[in-house]
Formats: structure tokens, sequence, C-alpha cells
């Protein structure tokens, strides 16, 4: 990584090193997510405390069961003991009911609200954004990482209230009955605080590591899914499935590392509080020989003991999983604290102002990842296409093309100077608006698994059947209506595969849709045969009679759409603008560019 | 992009028997043959089975040292406490050191089994997530096209995930379970076999209740999962194309799209959770009442003499610790339900055969004349249709001498880069065969394969990595030279060198970090590298600028001199270097001759080129 914030990890992710926040603190930023849901887990933790509470109860009534009309043979009261364990029993069960019923649906609706967030907030953090983060690290975030919290929220956190909460009571009623046996009880944990506390530091950043891990690899897969076809094209799939291997043994060392954590603090649960507990027995059953404690209180006392153990046994499996669920919040909150560009926007219409066209001020740009000491890509552009004008953006490969008509729609912001579209600086209109006016055929025809009509019509969803027959006639996209079901045939990755050509006449026909303002063709000819893209230049010619233009150029054919050709020489900055014939004639570079080190002409 | 939005509910069905929808790829699930996935669960742990038998014995003796605590309160209040009453402290000090020493071993047990289940189930996981990879990997691109990267994606992740949770909780919870129930059982017989008998009989309902739970949850499961997918799908693509998303405003649709599947998904996920209330309630009004009668009766004759009032206090406590697996229980079969779901999908991937499969008994090439590097390639009767379309060549027959250098054109759609994809192998011909050196391409391992044939595909996919990585990956043993001497060959040294870091650029994913010429450049020098005999160039220069496209030019007169190429482009330049030329349409080759004599002709390649000619300058 290149970025300042990288980290060494060449496939990896941008935020590898962000601030480690405590898990309580992690936990404590869904606060948000949670809130419209609290009273329900609040309820939820109060019912299964009543619950536990119960399940508390039944020891002692057994006690007085035991101690009463056991011992006094009273059949009447055995019944009555009898018939209030069933119907704790019964009352535990339903509590159980209720308790799920109150967060079931709250807590996949609040893993469904989170992700929707997440959605939401990618889509509209610039492409920057995206250029940096690998699209694993973002996809396990919206699912491994929410299914971890929302898992988290439904059971643990209600457990660890109440596994908390039963143990306090539980040691209170152990106090009650009998104080020092509960001191004996009390004894382990010291010990166990210690160990716990250790055990957290580690096991976080294990557990980062692990989440993170399971995003590369999620960023391979999808790779080596996406780039099937090269992989196969040079038969590379066993050093593919290496790479795989690799990385996965790799999770497997992490999560080995997390077990071997693991196994320490639970021994250590396990173990301590059951040599309190035998402790206990042995100081009551002197006791109890000494007569001065009663077999029932002992017996009792024994239960809560016993009916302890879980709870405190699961403390350890409740802290693990609270620190996944806290790195998988800090996860998700990696993403949703990158505020997305402001839009400042007035919202208002821009002024009508004259039919200007496109201006280009003094624009620089450079990339935001670019490393310091590298000069700008872009220098001050200064261009002006008129209104109503065609103009072809020529320069060598990677000189800024691209970049330059990134920044019309804002896909980029520039870093300097203005660019104004009739007039208006579009640095002051809110992004959908400039977006709503210019539209672009990007040099890599995506398209996305929809119908064709879905697809081309994305540019201008209120454009009607009309509009769409006319665009794809503009971009002579005729091969659409033999198609299984015309322009209803599913295309994209979950559709129908198409030609190169095929792919690249349609993002043209989506740029043209709905006669937009202002057009940015990137390349827009590539992938056509000579007949073709004579026929495509001649229908474009009408849309572009219309429109303000600009159109990235390689090739003479496709200057010829132009009115006018603007050059941008490798030092980021626009050379020479006039006509193609004039450019021809007098800039050696532009030339150059046209026509190469012309074999012909040297022969 | 509405109909995205439904297809989860298509995915509400159930496999259909035989007769089912046309193309099972509507479906999230693919056809597995029954038992598949039970038998994929029973490969994958087949090689641990010894340490998994340990690991459960392990797991007996702790539970045999954790649950007896009860049973020594017993002996203590029945038996130590008498004896201390008469000073004899010998069986109150026994009790002490089983009850401690039970304590310290169930720990240092308890520890022992969770490393030890852990490489297990970790060792499963990495051979279960390379099954997958790799097999999605050797499956043809027809499938690909149709599966889609995301659902690979979901099964690669969150169906792994479900089954990782099964094996790393579900197993110690499985055993957890049967044994305290077995353990416990067995110490209430012995205690009292009347008593221990009722307790037992709240097994029949139990089971009852676990039947339906299963049969109910399998369905919620199966769609949960579904739903992810469809999630997953959804999510990779628009973060796929999110220059197309921002440009043209799609954000607030999919927001609306992505709403639609996250709700699909929120409901499974809530019934799923609900399902799982339901079982577990029902099974505690179960074991609670059968708690009830055991305390009833067993008061009862602990009053009436004959019972001991220690016995029914350890079977209190006992029959309480009878019942606390429920809730593991309950753990267990969700995980196991949802592992279930998980594992059919995989098993589904898993099953499908790849249509374009390496031989069993793989043919070499033979060796080539005179040093000379190319090979001849023959399509003998070839007809080719892709599964999701009409036929693209309908019979077709082309030999390519080798050393020949072709250059195909024809309109956009034509089949050129099919024929180039049946050529490197990418599919099998419907009919016929294309032979290299007179040996079909089934018959070629794919190493010897890629030795005799390399393409250029026409989308130039880089992968995030450095470039040299991605140069690289034309030959994994080429030295750094070698991939210096390969971009030079073409002219990307120049500009890959002006990079922030050269070589060691990350091109980022997609190769997003470098302008599409320069991906078109590395992809071909990435080509160059693998030295193959055959070399398909697929567009290989359209995005190039006129001065780096005549460069590629001149600099294949050098690389290509003696290999076999086949050149598709459309900028007739072109073919200023072929021996031969092919004009292909609707699948046909309709002329075929040498550039100088078909331009001197009246034919479709003599329009095209007087076209292209007028287009210059
Ligand atoms: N996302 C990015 N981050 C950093 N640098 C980039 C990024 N995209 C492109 N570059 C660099 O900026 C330069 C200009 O790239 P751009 O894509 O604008 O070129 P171009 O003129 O469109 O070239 P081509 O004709 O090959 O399409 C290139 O040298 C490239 O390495
Ligand atoms: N994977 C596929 N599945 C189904 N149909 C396909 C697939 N790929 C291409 N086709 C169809 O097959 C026909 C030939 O496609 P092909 O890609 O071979 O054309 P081409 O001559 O390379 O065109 P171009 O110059 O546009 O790249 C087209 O009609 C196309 O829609
Ligand atoms: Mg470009
Ligand atoms: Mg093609």
């Amino acid at each position: 990584m290149t970025g300042g914030e990288g980290g060494s990890d060449p496939r990896g992710d941008a935020a590898r090193e962000v601030p480690r926040h405590s898990t309580v603190r992690s936990l404590l930023r869904l606060r948000p997510y949670v809130r419209p849901v609290a009273w329900r887990l609040v309820c939820s933790a109060l019912v299964a405390v009543t619950a536990s509470c119960l399940s508390l109860l039944i020891p002692l009534v057994l006690k007085h069961l035991v101690d009463g009309p056991v011992r006094h043979h009273d059949p009447s009261g055995v019944w009555l003991g009898g018939a209030l364990v069933l119907l704790l029993g019964l009352a535990e069960a339903g509590l159980f009911g209720v308790r799920r019923w109150l967060v079931a649906r709250p807590m996949a609706a609040l893993e469904a609200r989170m992700r929707g967030e997440l959605y939401h907030r990618l889509q509209r953090l610039p492409v920057a954004f995206h250029d940096r983060w690998g699209s694993g690290q973002l996809l396990s975030r919206g699912t491994n990482d929410l299914q971890i919290v929302r898992m988290f929220l439904t059971f643990p956190l209600i457990f660890l209230v109440v596994n908390s909460t039963t143990v306090v009571v539980g040691f209170v009623i152990l106090f009650f009955q009998r104080w020092t046996l509960g001191l004996v009880l009390l004894a382990p944990v010291v010990p166990l605080v210690t160990l716990c506390t250790y055990f957290e530091s580690r096991y976080s950043v294990a557990t980062r590591r692990a989440q993170d891990q399971i995003g590369d690899l999620t960023t391979l897969v999808e790779e080596s899914v996406l780039g099937i076809r090269i992989i196969k094209a040079f038969g590379r799939h066993r050093s593919q499935a290496r790479a795989f291997q690799r990385q996965s043994q790799e999770l497997r060392g992490t999560e080995l590392f997390k077990a071997g954590l693991l196994a320490n603090l639970w021994g250590m649960m396990t173990s301590l509080p059951d040599v309190a507990l035998g402790s206990a027995l042995v100081f009551g059953c002197v006791q109890v020989a000494h007569g001065t404690l009663s077999s029932g209180t002992l017996v009792a006392f024994l239960t809560t003991g016993l009916a302890l153990r879980w709870p405190v046994e699961s403390l350890g499996w409740l802290l693990s999983i609270s620190n996944e669920a806290a790195t998988a919040v800090d996860r998700f909150f990696d993403v949703m604290d990158t505020a997305p560009p402001a839009d400042d926007g007035t919202g208002a219409a821009p002024a009508a102002g004259p039919a200007d066209g496109i201006r280009f001020e003094a624009v620089r740009f450079r990339y935001p990842d670019a490393p310091e000491g590298t000069p700008d890509l872009l220098t001050g552009v200064d261009l002006h296409v008129r209104s109503g004008e065609t103009m072809a953006l020529v320069g060598a490969t990677g000189c800024g093309k691209t970049s330059l008509t990134a920044l019309l729609p804002r896909l980029y912001e520039a870093t300097g100077g203005r660019i104004t579209l009739d007039g208006a600086d579009s640095a002051a209109m809110s992004r959908s608006q400039l977006r709503s006016l210019v539209a672009t055929a990007f040099e890599e025809p995506t398209l996305f698994s929809a119908t064709v009509r879905e697809n081309v019509l994305m540019g201008a969803p209120q454009a009607g059947e009309e509009e769409l027959l006319r665009a794809l006639r503009t971009a002579q996209c005729g091969f659409v209506h033999d198609l299984p079901q015309g322009v209803d045939t599913q295309v994209g990755e979950q559709g129908l595969s198409l030609s190169g050509g095929q792919r690249q006449r349609l993002a043209l026909a989506r740029a043209v849709v709905g006669d937009p303002r202002f057009l940015v063709l990137d390349d827009p000819l590539s992938a056509l045969d000579v007949h073709t893209e004579a026929l495509v230049e001649a229908a474009l010619r009408e849309v572009l009679a219309t429109t303000t233009a600009l159109v990235v150029a390689h090739r003479p054919s496709t200057v010829q759409l132009a009115d006018r050709v603007a050059l941008l020489s490798d030092d980021g900055r626009i050379t020479a603008v006039g006509t193609h014939r004039e450019l021809l004639e007098t800039n050696e570079e532009y030339r150059w560019l046209m026509s190469g080190a012309d074999e012909r002409s040297a022969a | 992009m509405a109909s995205v939005t439904e297809q989860p509910a298509d995915e509400r069905q159930e496999p259909v028997a035989d007769g089912g929808p046309a193309d099972p790829f509507d479906r999230d699930a693919l056809p597995a043959p029954p038992g598949a996935s039970r038998a994929l669960l029973r490969d994958l742990t087949r090689p641990y089975r010894g340490r998994i038998w340990l690991a459960a014995i392990l797991l007996v003796v702790q539970q045999a040292a954790a649950q007896s605590g009860p049973l020594i309160v017993a002996l203590a209040i029945d038996h130590a406490i008498p004896a201390l009453a008469r000073h004899d402290a010998g069986p109150l000090v026994a009790v002490a050191v089983a009850y401690i020493g039970c304590a310290v071993a169930g720990g240092v047990l308890q520890r022992v089994f969770i490393r030890r289940s852990a490489v297990i189930g970790q060792s499963v996981l990495l051979e279960l997530r390379g099954r997958i990879f790799r097999h999605a990997q050797s499956l043809g691109l027809d499938f690909h096209e149709r599966y889609t990267s995301g659902r690979i994606i979901a099964r690669a992740t969150s169906d792994v995930e479900a089954i990782r949770e099964l094996i790393t909780e579900g197993m110690q919870e499985l055993l957890n379970v049967g044994l305290s129930v077995l353990y416990i059982s067995g110490v209430l017989v012995v205690l009292d076999w009347k008593l221990g008998l009722v307790a037992l009989v709240t097994g029949v309902p139990l089971a009852f209740t676990v039947r339906r739970f299963r049969r109910r949850s399998k369905l919620v499961y199966t769609r949960r999962s579904a739903a992810m997918a469809s999630v997953i799908v959804r999510f990779s693509e628009t973060m796929n194309g999110i220059r197309p998303v921002q440009a043209f405003r799609r954000e607030e649709s999919n927001d609306e799209e992505f709403a639609a599947l996250n709700r699909v998904h929120r409901t499974s996920n809530g019934d799923a959770i609900l399902e799982m209330g339901r079982f577990t309630v029902s099974s505690w009004l179960i074991a609670n009442t059968s708690l009830a009668l055991v305390v009833l009766w067993g008061a009862y004759r602990v009053a009436s003499g004959s019972l001991e009032l220690g016995v029914l206090a350890a079977f209190v406590l006992y029959l309480r610790r009878l019942y606390e697996p429920i809730d593991p229980l309950g753990m267990f079969l969700n995980s196991w339900q949802s592992a279930a779901a998980s594992l059919e999908k995989i098993a589904g991937l898993l099953a499908q055969i790849p249509s374009v499969p390496e031989p069993a008994a793989p043919r070499t090439l033979p060796q080539r004349a005179s040093g000379r590097p190319g090979r001849a390639v023959e399509f003998a009767g070839v007809r080719f249709a892709y599964r999701t379309g009409g036929e693209v060549l309908p019979r077709f027959d082309l030999a390519l001498p080798a050393g020949q250098t072709v250059a195909v054109v024809g309109a956009t759609g034509a089949g050129k880069s099919t024929l180039a994809k049946l050529l490197c192998r990418f599919y099998d011909p419907t009919e016929g065969a294309v032979t290299l050196d007179g040996v079909d391409l089934r018959d070629l391992a794919v190493p010897e394969l890629r030795r005799g044939v390399v393409m250029v595909t026409q989308e130039s996919f880089l992968f995030s990595g450095t470039v040299a990585e991605n140069i690289a990956l034309g030959d994994p043993d080429a030295t750094a030279e070698d991939v210096v001497a390969a971009a030079r060959a073409i002219g990307a040294h120049e500009f890959i060198t002006a990079l922030p870091e050269g070589y060691d650029t990350d091109v980022r994913k997609r190769g997003g970090r470098i302008s599409a010429g320069q991906r078109q450049l590395v992809a071909f020098a990435r080509a160059l590298l693998a030295d193959p005999a055959v070399l398909i160039l697929d567009e290989a220069t359209s995005s190039l600028d006129v001065p780096g496209e005549q460069a590629v030019q001149r600099a294949m007169r050098t690389v290509l001199h003696g290999r076999t190429a086949v050149i598709i482009a459309h900028r007739l330049s072109t073919v200023e270097i072929a021996d031969r030329v092919l004009v292909m349409d609707a699948g046909r080759v309709v002329e075929d001759g040498s550039p100088d004599r078909l331009v001197l002709g009246d034919g479709r390649f003599a329009g095209l080129h007087t076209a292209w000619r007028d287009s210059l300058v």
C-alpha cells in the first residue's frame, strides 16, 4: 500500500492500524442501533433474570420441602411443595420463550439495518475510498461481522447481564445462608479477574487479525472468480489455489492461537470455582457434624453453589464472544467513520446561465494516494468546450485523460482550479444534481445483472420506451432484438454474456439515453469494427449536435466525431486546441499521436 | 433490476424433484446427489477420525470429573457427616480429595480438549475451504457465467462460516449433551431405578420435539442462507461497479433494491431465531414438568421412608443437570441445521462436473521440428453453442500451419472471441475437435496446454498485487530480469518504472491504479512471459494510443517470429504483420487469404480495408 494509513500487506486493507478501543467502548458504539430496541433488550434481560431467579428458587423450595413436610411426614405439605416446583418450572420455561420472542425480530432487523446503512454509506463514499479497500474486506464487514454483532446482542449480551446478576444474587443468597461458606466461594474471584484482563488484551488482538484475514480471504476468492478467464488462460489455477491455501493456513494459525488462549481461560474458569466449592463442602460438613449447621441448609447452600457453576463458567465464553463482537463493531465503524464527502451543493438548480458549455479553469489533480514529492497528474488544465460542441480529448496512454473526465461528474475531486458547466461552478452543485447533467460512457463497459432495458435506462430512469429504442439505435444495438427476450433479456453476471463490442455499445446507449446536457465518452468505439464504428458515428452525430460532449479518442476515426480536438500532454496540461486538420498541420505531438512514426510516409 | 429483488422468492421453493425448473442455476442451491452433504462431511472428517475419538474420550473423562460433584455431595452428607460426628475424619478427607481432584482434572482436561478439538476443526475447515476454492477454479467458464461470483463467495465464506460454527462449537455441545445425558441417566438409575425411570421417560417427548424442530428449521435455514447469498451477490456487484453506480446516481434505487433483499434475509433470520425459541420452550416445559413429578414422588417416598433424604437431594440436583443440556442441545441443533443447509449448497457446488475436464490420461505434444516455436492448429468439424445461447459457430473447419500469423477480423459479435476461446480451451466444442499439432486439446494436461496456447483476453484483468506479480502470472518461475525483459519487449518498461514504486507498485483491485492502456500492456507482457507456441491476442491493443500500438506491432514482428499467432483486431494496422487474414461473419469464415490478395479483391475485407484507410489521419 502506498497510502499514508496503509498497512504493510499489499493485498490488504486500508485500516489495518486503527487505534484499538477497549471492548466496552467499542460495544458502546452500537448505542444508536440498539436504542430503538433497547426496551426490548432490557425487558428480555429482566425476563431472563427472573427466569434464573426462579431456577434459584427451586432449591430453596426443595429445602423447605425436605426440612418441613418430608421430615414431618406431612403429605399435604409435599403436594404443596411439588405444585410449587411445577409452577416455578413452567413459569421458567414460559419466560425463556418470552425472552426469545422479545428479541428475535428486532435483532434480525438490527442486523439488516446495520447492513443497509453500511451499503448506503459505501455507495456514497468516494471512488478514491473504494480504490483503497479490498472488496472482500468490505463484504466481510457487511456479512460476517454483522452476524457476529447480531448474535452477540441476541444472546451473549443478555447472558452477560443475566449471568452476572445471577452470580451476584446467588452470592447474596449464599451469604444469607451462611456467610462464612460464602466467603470461601468468593476466594477465586481475584485470580479469575486478573486472568480475564490478561486474556482480553491478547484475545482481541488475535480476533482482529482473524477477522482481517477472513476479509483478505474473501478478497482472494472474489478476485479469483472475477479473474477466472485470466487464470484459465495461463493455467494458473494451481498456483492460485496455493495462494489461497497459504492464506487459509494463516487464518488457521490465528484461529488455533485463539483457541489456545480460550483453552487456558476456560480451564481456569472450570477449575477454580469448583475447587472453592469443594472447600465449602468440607467446611460445611464439619459444621454440620458439629451441629452448628442444619443439613438442610448445607444441601440448599451446595445446590445454590452448583447452580452458580454454569453462570460462572460461562463468563469465559461470554468474554470471548464480547471480544469478537467488539472487533466486529470496530471493523464496521472503520467504514462508517469515514464521512461521506460533504455535499456542498445548494440544492437549488444551477442558475440557468448562458449556455456556456464546459470550462476547465486551471484544474489540477492528483490521486489522493499519490506519494509525496511526485508531480500532480494534471497541472493546470484550461479548456473550454463550447455549448453544443463536441471536443475530442487526445493524449498518450496514461497521460490522464480518464482521470480528467472523472473530474467532471466529480467521481474524484479536483485538487485545484474549477470546472464550470454552463457557467455554474460544478463544485457548488450537489453531486446528484451534477451527475444528472453529465452522462458518462466509461472505458470499461460495466453491465449490471439486470435486463438490457434496465441497464440502458440506468442513465435516465424517467425515460420511456421511445427513448430507450432511440438510444439503442444510436449505439447500433440492433443485436438486442435477437436476444431470447429482446430488451428484457437478463445480461451481466447473472445473465447472458455478450461480446466485447456488444457490451461497449450497450454502455454507450446508457450514456446517450435521455439526451444528457453534457456527455463524456471515454474511448467509446475502441471495441468496434470499422463498419459498425462508422454507423455508430453517423448516429452519434445527431445526438452530439445538441449536447456538449467530451470524447476521449485514440484513433483518427474517433476524432472525426469531434468539432475540435484538445491535446492533453504528458505534463498534465492542454497544450493545443483546434480542429483535427489544424492540429495535424501545426502540432508535431498530435501528428505523432494520430499517425505514429508513419511508416507509409517514411517508406 | 427489479427482477433481482424477485429472485429470493424463487429461492424459497424447495428443491423440486425431476421435472423442476428448467435451469437449476436460477436457484441458489445446485442439485446435489442425495446424501452428498453427509458424504462430504464424512469425507472431510475421515483423516481425523482417530483424533476425534481421542478428543471424545478426553471429553468423557472430563465430563465424568465435572459431573461427579453432586455424587460426592451425596456421599458427604450421607456418610462423611455421620462419620465426622463419630470423630472419624477419614471419609471427609476422602471426599475433599475427590472433589478437589475432580475440579482440577476437569479444568485441565477442558483445556486439552479445547486445544485438540480446535486443531481438528480448523484442519477440516482448511480442507473444506481449499476444496471449494479448487473446485470452483477447476469448473469451466460456462459454469462461472451462470453461477455468479457472489454465490461462490457466499459458498466460501458465509456457508463455510456456518460449518465452522458447527465444528468448533457443535462437536463439544453434542458430546457434552450426549455424555451428560448418558452419565446422569446412569447415575440416576443406579441411585434409585424407579425415580430414574420416571426421569428417563421424559426423553420420549423430548425426542419428538427435536424431530419437529429439525424438520421445520431445515426450510428456514435453507431460505436464510439463500437470502444471504443474494445479499452478497448484490453487495459485491455494487462495489465492483461503483463508478457507474455513482455516475448514474443509482444509489437510491440500489438502496431500495438492497433493502428488499435484506428484508428477505431479515425475515428468515428472525424465523430462525424464533424456531429455536419454540424448541427451547417446549423442551423446558417437558423437562420441568418431569422435575416436579420426581420431586413429588421422591418426597412422598422419603416421607414414607422408602427413600433416603440424601438420595432425593442428589436426585433433584442431578435432574436439573440432566436438563441443563437442553440449551446446548438447541444450540447444537441450530448449528447443525444451518450447517446442513450450507453443506448442501457446498455439496451442490462440489458435485458440479467440470465441463472442460483435465484428461485422465494426458498426452504430450510432439517434439517441435527444427526448434521452431510454433505449432499447427486445426479446427475439425467444430460446432459450438454457449450453454445460454444459440449456436455461435455453425460447423467450422480451419487449419493454421505452424508459425503462421493469422489476423481475424469481422463485425462485432461475429464470433471472433469465441473462436479464440475454443482454441485455448475455455470451452470444448459441442461437436468436432480442436487440435494442436494433431493432438486434441482435450487430451492435454493444463501445464502442457498452456505451454502450447496462451491468450490475451479482450478484458485485461489484473489482480491486486504488484505489477511484477501480475506479469509473472505468465510464468511463476520467471526471474525479475525475465519480467523486466518481457515488459521491455512490448514497451511497457517506461511507464512501469515511472510508477511510484516501479515494478513493485500495487495495481490494486482489477488494476484500477493504472490506466486502461497500461493494463493492456501489462496483460500483454504477461502473455509474452508465458512464451507459448500459439499466442492469441484478442483486441490486445485496442486501448493503446497509435504510437504505443505501433511499438507493440514492431515488437510482435520479433516475438511472434516462428510462433503461431492469432490476432483479433478491429484496427487493420495489425493486418500488416499478418501472413493470412480470416474474415468472420456470423460464425463463419467468409474470406480467407493473404492480406495483399484480399485487399486487391472486392470482398468484405477490401471494403473494410478501404474504410479503415479512409479513417486514418
Ligand atoms: N486510481 C488511481 N490511483 C492512482 N493513480 C492512478 C489511478 N488511476 C490512474 N492512475 C495513474 O494516473 C495516470 C493517468 O491515468 P488515466 O487512467 O487517467 O490515463 P489515460 O489517459 O486515461 O490512459 P489510457 O489511454 O491508457 O486510458 C496513470 O499513469 C495511472 O498510473
Ligand atoms: N459467454 C457467452 N454466453 C453466451 N453468448 C455469448 C457469450 N459470449 C459471447 N456470446 C455471444 O456470441 C456471439 C459471438 O460473440 P464473440 O464474443 O465471439 O464476438 P466477437 O466477434 O468477439 O465480437 P467483438 O468484436 O464484439 O468482441 C455474440 O452474439 C455474443 O452475444
Ligand atoms: Mg483511459
Ligand atoms: Mg470479442
